[in-house]
């Protein structure tokens, strides 16, 4: 038993350091606000994990000094009865004040999120969808206004504004290295500001059931040097990039004819469906079908083909295309940079 | 009413004489326990309180302990069921991009665990078990109301069974146990899944909340005499505060399925944010019930807890009116402690800072109870049995789980852990550390009592070291999986994060949890056929379950005990002092009053009866017919008022003449 106990132990121990370096992790903070949660994190960890030992200790008392056996169950020692009254009133008065403690800690905590995003010059507008994120970066100037889904491009160092609502069931946002998570609940919006303070990736996922594939709604938050933001955001602005091959050409004409047009928006061409994800620059994304696969022209062959296979229960339909069909879209999107 | 003219062959109390309130007319008396020798008593008693014979007997019985018995086996059954859906979940679970079942299956399997083990064996487990006890421990011959007593076990058995068929036919709910509206609403729920969770809920309130009603009058208006309030055991006192919570926590969850099934059913919009409802409207009413519901699971164990340490520790607990004070007080709070579910929706945040203090201060009265059990074992030598060592166990689990709760209680830090496996290890450590765990010691405590047979200690040794690994190596990693981002209630995960083999890791410890039942189970089955014979109180426990023998007879007591103490046995070495005068030929037992517990009048229980059969199954009709329909109540009322007037039909009763 103590054998495999301990065997057992070492095992655990060389499993939670391998995973530590997480891209999409409470403990590997990225931003001001996950660096503080992770710092309150750490600290409620440590007492707590005292105050086990302690309960622990005195629960093993009685097993190791061993004192005599009772004879008489209703014959109780007054004395020590008050001895132990006192050592219970403490014990009560301490939990009492670490309480109080934490609590206040707690506050002052959240005093300091609320503060991060107060100046935020940036606001994004992040619509929940099953199983999608819809991504809008509004601005004064209508014409500056972009819309695009499960990737945020961010500016790194900059506090920016989320605004977070959804049209149909409610999911939670949450990228775990930036922030905690806040829902997206229709009919309300909630404001969530985030930092990341420095270049960088990090990945977040739907944090609250919402449906069949919640497990794979997945996004991404690319935090960029300010002059690389303003260009990705000027590069998106353009409308679809016109294909270059006749296979691409073909492609597109196939898009517009088949039910693709009906549900996705392509700038520039008249597609111009708002329920699943703007494709103007597909290309441009590291992902497909909300991080669930990754941005290749097999990949792209493979979700439009057999999108159920891929992410079964899935708003996207199986549209009946033949080989050539399938690859003169997968060439044309593929060209949507 | 027939006044009571209890005497004692011993010294009553003198107030006890007072409250007598002059004799019965003769024509209307039978014979008393008076002046009986104890073999015809026994002959007597026996013939009154029988089960009937035969399949119809079986089906009309009201005795506590038999109702007791079917609904923890069945609770039993469905904690295995509710664990099968777990191994399935955690195989699935065990690597990135398993492909062992899709997300269809896999969202009906945790919404079936989650309902399986809260719904159909949590709550009912703990009940069942104070159906078996309260009685015993109060020292009366049945429990209060036993007709719905029944009535609810079988609204309960068609409950479970409605959800397990509908699991069957794969239209079990998939929205998970909360069922979030509008993922559950009539836009994003098509077909019959929500409808089943929604009804399923109805069944199992209807029957829990008849439980508590007859508990709390058990334990009002049916304890011996003299066990005035400050001699309840502490076992008592818990499900006391228990059924109080369910009777002020359940018609909340009650009103959130059925505004549900309005909007599925009959097109309202109550929870529809496009016509002027609120989807979070929901999740407070589903929680002001959720959060109780906690404790409505943890508070009977920590009776269980009160009741084993003391046998064990051999001495009275230690601080017993603190515990009785911490009971109420956790009563009281987890009401107000229901927003910390809903932290990351948003709330305003000085409104959920309020919760964050409220939720730190439940664990003040929780901490008080930790206290007191570890001041109790601490001036004695405890005799180390299983049902002890699974209370050691509760006290290593449960006291993680109560501190990762306080972490969660930080609206802060809840918005990072919140939804994730952080929490799902923390509600494991606090529904098994607390719950499962005293209840796995009181199934070893108890057993002997219920079977007459001692279950296996060296089964029962293994079995709590396997259940120790094997719950702590699947639970305690999931904190970790859990702060390195994986959320709850996904059916997959990609491989590049990192989590596969962590995963493995528990999954691996949950199937050696899963075994460690599989041995309770042979425990349970090998002892109550082989088991060495139980004395009548083999652990010289000091509550009167132990007065009477094992298993106990159908009428539990032969002569009503009078307490003088709260561990009565203790008190009263040589022979317990005994009230008499009830009547033999008929079912009669002593209503006291309900702090001094004064014997005040002799009053009739309920004879065997079908009707509580016949009503539940017109009842769970109606309630199934209602996911169809909403006509279905009124076709449904005309059965149930049938059943009702059949079951109440007046017996021509001089008592009820009155």
């Amino acid at each position: 038993m103590k054998r495999f106990a301990s065997i057992a132990f070492v095992t655990a121990i060389a499993l939670f350091l391998q995973g530590c370096a997480g891209w999409q992790s409470a403990l590997d903070p990225k931003g001001p606000a996950a660096s503080e949660l992770a710092w309150l994190i750490w600290f409620f960890t440590g007492l707590c994990a005292a105050v086990w030992v302690l309960v622990m200790i005195a629960l093993a008392l009685p097993l190791m000094m061993r004192p005599r056996e009772r004879a008489e169950p209703l014959v109780v020692d007054a004395d020590a009865d008050n001895r132990k009254l006192r050592v219970v009133l403490t014990a009560v008065g301490l939990t009492a004040v670490i309480l109080v403690g934490l609590t206040l800690l707690s506050f002052f905590a959240n005093r300091t999120l609320a503060a991060i995003g107060s100046d935020a010059a940036l606001t994004i507008r992040v619509t929940g969808h099953q199983w999608w994120w819809e991504v809008r970066y509004e601005d004064a100037t209508p014409s500056h206004i972009l819309t695009t889904a499960n990737e945020i491009h961010i500016p790194a160092g900059e506090p920016v504004r989320l605004l977070l609502t959804s049209t149909d069931v409610i999911h939670s946002f949450w990228v775990p290295s930036l922030s905690g998570k806040l829902d997206l609940i229709p009919g309300r919006m909630n404001v969530l500001d985030i930092k990341a303070d420095k270049p960088g990736v990090y990945r977040g996922q739907c944090a609250e059931f919402c449906g069949a594939q919640h497990a794979n709604m997945g996004t991404f938050i690319i935090a960029e040097p300010r002059e690389k933001f303003d260009a990705w955001w000027n590069d998106q602005l353009e409308p679809a990039a016109a294909p270059m091959s006749d296979e691409a050409k073909t492609g597109e004409n196939l898009f517009l004819k088949r039910p693709c047009v009906m549900c996705h928006k392509i700038g520039g061409t008249p597609a111009g469906g708002t329920v699943a994800p703007d494709l103007t620059h597909i290309a441009s994304r590291q992902t497909l079908a909300a991080g669930t696969l990754t941005m290749s022209r097999g990949n792209l062959a493979a979700w439009i083909a057999d999108p159920q296979g891929v992410k079964p229960g899935s708003h996207m339909p199986v549209v009946d295309l033949n080989g050539d069909e399938l690859n003169a879209i997968v060439a044309y999107l593929e060209g949507l940079k | 009413m027939s006044s009571a003219d209890i005497t004692s062959e011993r010294d009553l109390p003198p107030e006890s004489e007072a409250s007598a309130k002059g004799d019965v007319a003769p024509e209307r008396d039978g014979p008393r326990d008076t002046g009986l020798d104890d073999a015809s008593l026994h002959r007597w008693l026996a013939r009154t309180w029988r089960t009937p014979p035969g399949i119809i007997g079986a089906l009309s019985s009201v005795d506590h302990k038999v109702i007791a018995r079917r609904y923890l086996i069945t609770a039993f059954l469905f904690l295995c069921l509710g664990g099968l859906n777990a191994v399935v979940m955690r195989i699935q679970l065990s690597g990135p991009r398993r492909g062992l079942i899709g997300p269809d299956l896999y969202n009906q399997l945790f919404t079936m665990h989650g309902v399986t083990m809260m719904f159909l064996f949590a709550v009912p487990i703990v009940q069942a078990t104070g159906i078996y006890l309260v009685p015993l421990m109060v020292g009366t011959r049945n429990i209060a109301f036993p007709r719905l007593n029944a009535f609810s076990y079988w609204v309960y058995v068609s409950g479970g069974l409605f959800a397990w068929v509908s699991f069957a036919l794969s239209m079990a709910p998939d929205v998970g146990w909360f069922a979030y509206v509008p993922l559950s609403g009539p836009e994003y729920a098509p077909g019959k899944r929500a409808d089943v969770w929604a009804q399923m809920i109805t069944y199992t309130e209807v029957s829990s909340l008849a439980v508590a009603v007859a508990t709390i009058v058990t334990v009002f208006k049916h304890r011996a005499p003299g066990m005035s309030l400050d001699k309840i055991p502490l076992y008592v006192w818990a499900l006391l505060v228990t059924s109080f919570v369910v009777v002020f926590a359940m018609p909340a969850v009650m009103v959130t399925s059925t505004f549900l099934i309005l909007d599925r059913l009959v097109g309202t919009h109550i929870f529809n944010p496009a016509e002027g409802g609120d989807a979070l409207l929901f999740q407070h009413l589903f929680w002001f019930f959720g959060h109780p519901e906690v404790y409505i699971i943890f508070l009977p164990a920590t009776g269980m807890v009160s009741a084993i340490i003391p046998a064990f520790a051999r001495r009275p607990m230690f601080g017993h009116l603190g515990l009785v004070l911490s009971l109420i007080a956790v009563g009281f709070l987890s009401f107000g402690l229901w927003v910390h579910h809903m932290f990351a929706t948003g709330l305003p945040k000085l409104g959920a800072s309020f919760f964050t203090a409220s939720s730190m201060m439940i664990a003040i009265p929780n901490g008080v109870q930790i206290f007191c059990w570890l001041a109790t074992l601490w001036d004695s030598r405890p005799v180390i049995r299983t049902p002890l060592l699974f209370v050691f166990g509760f006290f290593f689990i449960f006291v993680i789980g109560g501190l990762t709760g306080v972490m969660l209680a930080s609206v802060p830090l809840d918005l990072q852990v919140h939804d994730t496996y952080f929490v799902v290890a923390h509600f494991h450590y606090v529904l098994i550390g607390g719950s499962v765990f005293p209840l796995l010691g009181a199934a070893y405590f108890w057993f002997p009592k219920i079977t007459g047979r001692m279950m296996s200690e060296r089964l029962g040794r293994w079995h709590f070291w396997l259940a120790m690994v094997g719950f702590n190596a699947a639970f305690f990693p999931m904190h970790i999986v859990g702060l390195w981002g994986m959320p709850r209630r996904v059916y997959t995960y990609p491989a590049e994060l990192g989590w596969g083999n962590i995963n493995f890791f528990i999954s691996a410890g949950a199937v050696l949890f899963f075994l460690s039942f599989v041995l309770f189970a042979f425990n349970l089955v090998h002892s109550a056929l082989r088991g060495a014979p139980a004395g009548d109180n083999l652990w010289d426990a000091g509550t009167l379950e132990w007065a009477t023998s094992s298993p106990p007879p159908s009428y539990n007591f032969a002569r009503i005990p009078i307490v003088t103490n709260v561990e009565p046995l203790w008190a009263e070495r040589e022979a317990l002092p005994v009230a008499t005068g009830l009547r033999v030929d008929v079912r009669e037992l002593v209503v006291s009053t309900v702090a001094e517990a004064h014997p005040d009048i002799r009053e009739k229980s309920a004879t065997p009866s079908i009707w509580p059969l016949l009503a539940a199954i017109a009842v769970g009709g109606t309630f199934l017919y209602s996911i169809f329909t909403p006509w279905a109540i009124v076709w449904g009322a005309a059965p149930i008022a049938i059943t009702l007037i059949g079951w109440f039909w007046p017996k021509g009763d001089p008592e009820d003449e009155e």
